[in-house]
């Protein structure tokens, strides 16, 4: 699976894309960012207000609760700020 | 009939009235064209540009579920967005949204929308660059964004 991170989730992980193996556990948003956390200190430090990431699975914005199963590219930003 | 979309996300600079023309030209049937630019501000001099960071493909398709959104919500005629990427200085152009429609509150509703939607869930993020040479961070989101979309939905 795809992961790509923007903006200051990106600089923070020292990332934009990864391919990853999720752990069998992870079936949701929420796990994933839970998951994202323990991933070392860069990881702990992007992640530290996951609630406040947005997530879009395959290109759409997704909720907390979506299952992640399937998703071929899952993406992990701030909020937005365009316009 | 299918209402012409235009949905473009690009780095070069844009011209409204060349949008405006696209939409309107050869049509007898349009009453209402409203234009929207954002440009970027210095905010007091402070910035020597903005950076604008964007998910591409995510950026045209979000942009593109906003726009047939509004076009379900208003009888538009035709509608275009074009949102910049990269280095963008003070004074420059960003964003556009062109509405057109037979009379005028649909064209005004439909672009207020648009922009509305684009701020909070079309994928661009803003990074200042300040005169001094530093790079001063990531604009933060605001509230004020997330209530004037969450407008559209109470009504």
């Amino acid at each position: 699976m795809k992961l790509v991170y923007f903006a200051w989730v990106r600089e923070r992980i020292g990332l934009s894309e990864e391919e990853v193996e999720l752990p069998a556990d992870v079936r949701t948003v929420a796990d994933l960012l839970a998951w994202q956390q323990r991933r070392g200190e860069r990881y702990a430090h992007a992640f530290e207000k996951a609630p406040f990431i947005r997530v879009a699975l395959d290109r759409s914005h997704a909720r907390a609760d979506q299952p992640v199963t399937g998703a071929r590219e899952i993406a992990f930003f701030p909020p937005m700020t365009g316009g | 009939m299918a209402v012409p979309l235009r949905i473009r996300v690009q780095a070069e600079d844009f011209d409204a009235a060349a949008e405006v023309r696209r939409l309107t030209e050869g049509r007898m049937d349009i009453g209402a064209v409203v234009t929207f630019t954002g440009l970027c501000r210095s905010e007091e001099g402070r910035l020597a540009a903005l950076e604008l960071e964007h998910y591409p493909g995510m950026a045209e398709e979000e942009m593109t579920r906003v726009a047939e959104d509004a076009v379900r919500r208003w009888p538009l005629t035709g509608l275009s967005v074009i949102h910049r990427h990269g280095r963008i200085a003070p004074g420059a152009q960003i964003v556009l949204v062109v509405t057109t429609s037979a009379h005028r509150r649909a064209a005004f509703e439909a672009a207020e929308f648009l922009m509305d939607f684009l701020k909070t869930r079309a994928p661009f993020w803003k990074k200042e660059h300040g005169v001094d040479g530093s790079e001063g961070g990531w604009v933060e989101a605001r509230d004020e964004d997330d209530s004037a979309a969450a407008r559209w939905t109470e009504s």
